[in-house]
């Protein structure tokens, strides 16, 4: 009964916001304020109604209603409660349908938080958002229904993939789902725009923190990706350019990009044309990250259950959605362009720069991940693209982007002195040098990309702390007034340190734990050791114990230097019952210096077990560095302009005019 | 210096225009090549030894059930080798569908049991019922090599003179069976050619 109450929420659901995608947009065209009013009640309703939907959903999981289809093929009575409400996203039906809750979401936030935005604009933007919404419900409903019935109902299900049993990944989903969909958001207020024909730094405003948020729980999401696929796969590694990964990183790369030119149009009105062109880039890249997940078009690990019917329903609302947009684009664009004049020296070119090597290594992401069906499709040939192709393309272009990085924030608006900005990062110019130096005496013998590599990091994360004690005007002004100004200087500037100082770490995170990793494989007899990169491991033994719903066998490997024991590690390896699968819980050890790794394989029969260690420098600096980068995106996002709100249009514009000083934002009271 | 809000737009050229479309163009042409993705089966990876006797093997049958599977059992009539393991999750979504050809009695359906103990496969067919006619046990998997397997399941088609007619790999879906299967053995057994 429950389950067919939401089924029944949705179709009220589609039909309220087939009604919210047409009736204020034609309202706002003729001006009817009784059509535009309608925007903002309809999205509230949409919203109930789905979240009716998913709680019906999350009924059914929680209380293992084996009559759900949905629920009898993803989950089983002896999971974990954790497990039962994450296997409600853990699979296809039941994650468009999280997808579409956080839609509606997001767009009953617009209704109920945009009191602020122009009335006919606000009434728009809901109206692109409910076509999404009629594009996604229309999937749920006609091509997968999480509510269908089996009957007669089993006694139990068949489980939800052990894989995915896991607290790291019962919450990757939602958090890459807020980042896809909260794109959503500045692609709404994109075409809004368009379809309105204008662009200014209140636009800008709304848009902001829209990308910025979604910017962060992308950057979370896939953050908690690459640490899964670390700890719980057991090949040591947190990256593999899978299809798949790519799909998330596109947006990604695309949003960063969005994120640094909506400065642009806030603080300068410039850029507008570019800026929603990108908007609208970026949540293709996320329509087109779900298709590609979903369709079994490319080949990769993720792949949830594969359907043609469904590969083709996305394909063409993937083709309205886009084409759609960027025929818009392409006949309005010109109506939203002009905006300040800039030198190419300025924080202006800096961000052009940004965004055009962003963009590139997007596009070069984009071309490597489906490079293997334009060639199948054309040739019939089947090939893959790896690593080595994104290593040589992608990295290259992240060079430039690193080391301009430094240079932008110290950039002033419309024009800039490169000069100056150079001296006033003497600091992290000789830290780089110094780090430098130290990285060639002490790992000379590494591969020697890592040097400048290391320098490369270190001088991101001098450089961010140096403008920012810049900012301050620390050492140059008393200790007092340095604080106050590290007080009242902006959050987003402070945002901007963080996100930065994060980056470099990132990088000094990769490049460590990818050019002076020790790994050792063998098979070992309890009592043996082996030498890792300077950590004895000592095989104590091997003994099975049982799990909630798996049984294992837990080894036990006494780590220590130089004598001293430092540790225990207790690597499992796990086998499932429903469904049958095994899996590998690599047991880690974290410390400043590194993490120590160890697996637990196969036994061989004669008492000896195939073991794996790996010894990785510094490879958590890589999910410290993406905290601290989210941390800085929430720091920015917590900035007065954005609680204060944005201005009024007409407002704005007249203050713009009045304030003429460059450095000078516009703050509306 | 910023244009104001309320000025003419400079006269379009067309010129602008077409710049403007290539977003749209590219857009256009991905999407192309992604429908025609929705028909390609980037997991097929061609076998090289479509068309080549199969290799030479002799394994011995599972503990406690008969007919091991060795080359010259394949020779005299068309016949199916399925892949499988106990441990593999996707061998029992396929498997109900050999039970189905057994009990239809089509084609005789040969399993090779990859890298599996002989217990946990015996227990597998005992729980979900078995549809094979002979099993041979290849518990290292270095039978699995010559074959090129790379993952369970697999399945081949093996024509009468013991050569590989084509290999499907993943589980065999009812759609496999009807579209791509069942009429390669159809036309096997009437003494003529097929290809999948």
């Amino acid at each position: 009964m429950i389950a067919e109450l939401g089924h029944y929420a949705l179709v009220l659901a589609l039909s309220v916001a087939i009604i919210q995608a047409t009736v204020p947009l034609i309202g706002a065209w003729r001006g009817d304020p009784g059509w535009i009013g309608l925007a903002k009640p309809s999205a509230i309703i949409q919203c109930l109604l789905v979240t009716v939907a998913f709680a019906a959903l999350m009924h059914a999981y929680i209380t293992s209603d084996f009559s759900v289809l949905n629920v009898a093929t993803n989950s089983h009575s002896a999971k974990p409660l954790l497990y039962k409400i994450s296997g409600v996203w853990g699979n296809h039906e039941g994650s468009l349908l999280l997808w579409l809750l956080i839609l509606v979401l997001f767009g009953a936030a617009v209704a109920v938080f945009g009191g602020n935005l122009p009335a006919p604009f606000r009434a728009r933007v809901l109206s692109v958002q409910a076509m999404i919404g009629v594009g996604f419900l229309c999937f749920v409903l006609f091509t997968s229904n999480p509510f269908e019935r089996l009957l007669p109902a089993p006694i139990d299900g068949s489980g939800l993939n052990p894989l995915l049993q896991d607290p790291g990944l019962a919450f990757h989903p939602p958090f890459l789902y807020l980042g896809y969909v909260g794109f959503s958001m500045a692609f709404s207020f994109a075409v809004a725009a368009l379809i309105e024909g204008r662009v200014d730094a209140a636009w800008a405003r709304w848009v902001r923190p829209w990308t910025l948020a979604a910017w962060c729980f992308l950057t979370t999401g896939i953050a908690m990706g690459s640490w899964w696929a670390y700890y719980e796969l057991g090949w040591g590694g947190w990256w593999f350019w899978d299809p798949v990964e790519n799909a998330s990183f596109m947006p990604w790369l695309a949003g960063t990009a969005l994120l640094h030119s909506s400065i642009v149009v806030e603080k300068r009105d410039s850029l507008k044309n570019w800026t929603v062109l990108l908007a609208i880039l970026t949540f293709s890249l996320s329509l087109l990250g779900t298709f590609l997940v979903r369709s079994g078009v490319l080949t990769s690990v993720h792949a949830f259950a594969t359907d043609p019917a469904r590969g083709i329903f996305i394909l063409a609302f993937l083709i309205a959605v886009i084409a759609g947009s960027l025929t818009l684009y392409a006949f309005r664009a010109p109506a939203i362009k002009g905006g300040g004049l800039f030198a190419p020296i300025s924080r202006e070119g800096g961000l052009v720069l940004n965004n055009l090597l962003l963009s590139t290594a997007c596009a070069t992401v984009l071309l490597g991940t489906l490079y293997p069906l334009f060639l199948d499709a054309l040739t019939g040939e089947k090939i893959t693209v790896g690593p080595p192709y994104f290593n040589a393309t992608f990295g290259p272009l992240m060079v430039p982007v690193f080391l301009a990085m430094a240079f932008g924030p110290m950039l002033h608006w419309k024009r800039g002195d490169l000069q100056g900005a150079m001296q006033r990062l003497k600091f992290a110019v000789s830290a780089s040098v110094v780090a430098l130096f130290a990285t060639l005496i002490f790992a000379y013998d590494g591969p020697w990309l890592a040097i400048p590599g290391i320098a490369i990091g270190v001088w991101m994360i001098a450089a961010a702390l140096e403008e920012a004690a810049y900012r301050i005007r620390l050492f140059r002004v008393p200790v007092t007034e340095s604080l106050r100004r590290l007080w009242r200087s902006p959050r987003s500037a402070w945002g901007t340190t963080f996100a930065h100082a994060g980056a470099g770490m990132v990088i000094i995170g990769i490049v460590a734990s990818s050019a002076w990793q020790v790994e050792k494989l063998q098979i070992m007899k309890p009592g043996e050791s082996v030498s890792v990169g300077g950590y004895d491991f000592t095989f104590e033994g091997a003994a099975p114990i049982p799990g909630p719903n798996y049984s294992a066998v837990r080894g036990v490997f006494q780590i220590s230097r130089d004598g001293v024991d430092i540790a225990v590690l207790q690597p499992e390896s796990r086998t499932y019952q429903d469904p049958p699968m095994d899996t590998t819980e690599a047991a880690i050890r974290t410390s400043w210096g590194g993490d120590l790794y160890a697996v637990i394989g196969d036994p061989t029969g004669d008492g000896s077990w195939s073991t794996r260690f790996y010894n990785k420098p510094m490879i958590h600096w890589i999910w410290m560095g993406a905290l601290i980068m989210v941390f800085g995106g929430l720091v920015s996002l917590s900035d007065r302009r954005h609680r204060v709100g944005a201005p009024v249009r007409g407002k704005a514009a007249k203050v713009a005019a009045q304030s003429k000083s460059p450095s000078t934002p516009v703050v509306a009271k | 210096m910023s244009v104001e809000p309320n000025q003419p737009l400079p006269e379009e050229t067309p010129r602008r225009i077409w710049f403007r479309l290539v977003p749209l163009a590219i857009a256009l042409i991905i999407g192309g090549f992604l429908f025609a993705g929705l028909s390609l089966r980037p997991k097929e990876i061609p076998s090289v030894l479509i068309g080549k006797d199969v290799p030479i093997f002799d394994l011995p049958a599972l503990p406690g059930r008969p007919n091991g599977l060795k080359s010259a059992d394949l020779k005299g009539q068309v016949s199916l080798i399925n892949v499988f393991a106990s441990w593999c999750v996707s061998c029992r979504a396929e498997h109900p569908l050999f039970m189905k050809l057994k009990a239809q009695n089509i084609v005789p359906v040969h399993g090779l049991s990859y890298k599996d103990e002989g217990p946990a496969a015996m227990g597998w067919l005992q729980r979900y019922g078995d549809p094979y006619d002979r099993v041979g046990a290849d518990l290292t998997g270095r039978v699995g090599i010559d074959w090129g397997v790379y993952g369970v399941p697999e399945t081949f088609l093996i024509n009468a003179e013991g050569r590989i007619v084509c290999k499907h790999i993943g589980p065999v879906m009812d759609r496999d069976l009807q579209e791509k299967l069942l009429p390669a053995i159809a036309a096997l057994k009437q003494g003529g050619t097929a290809k999948c």
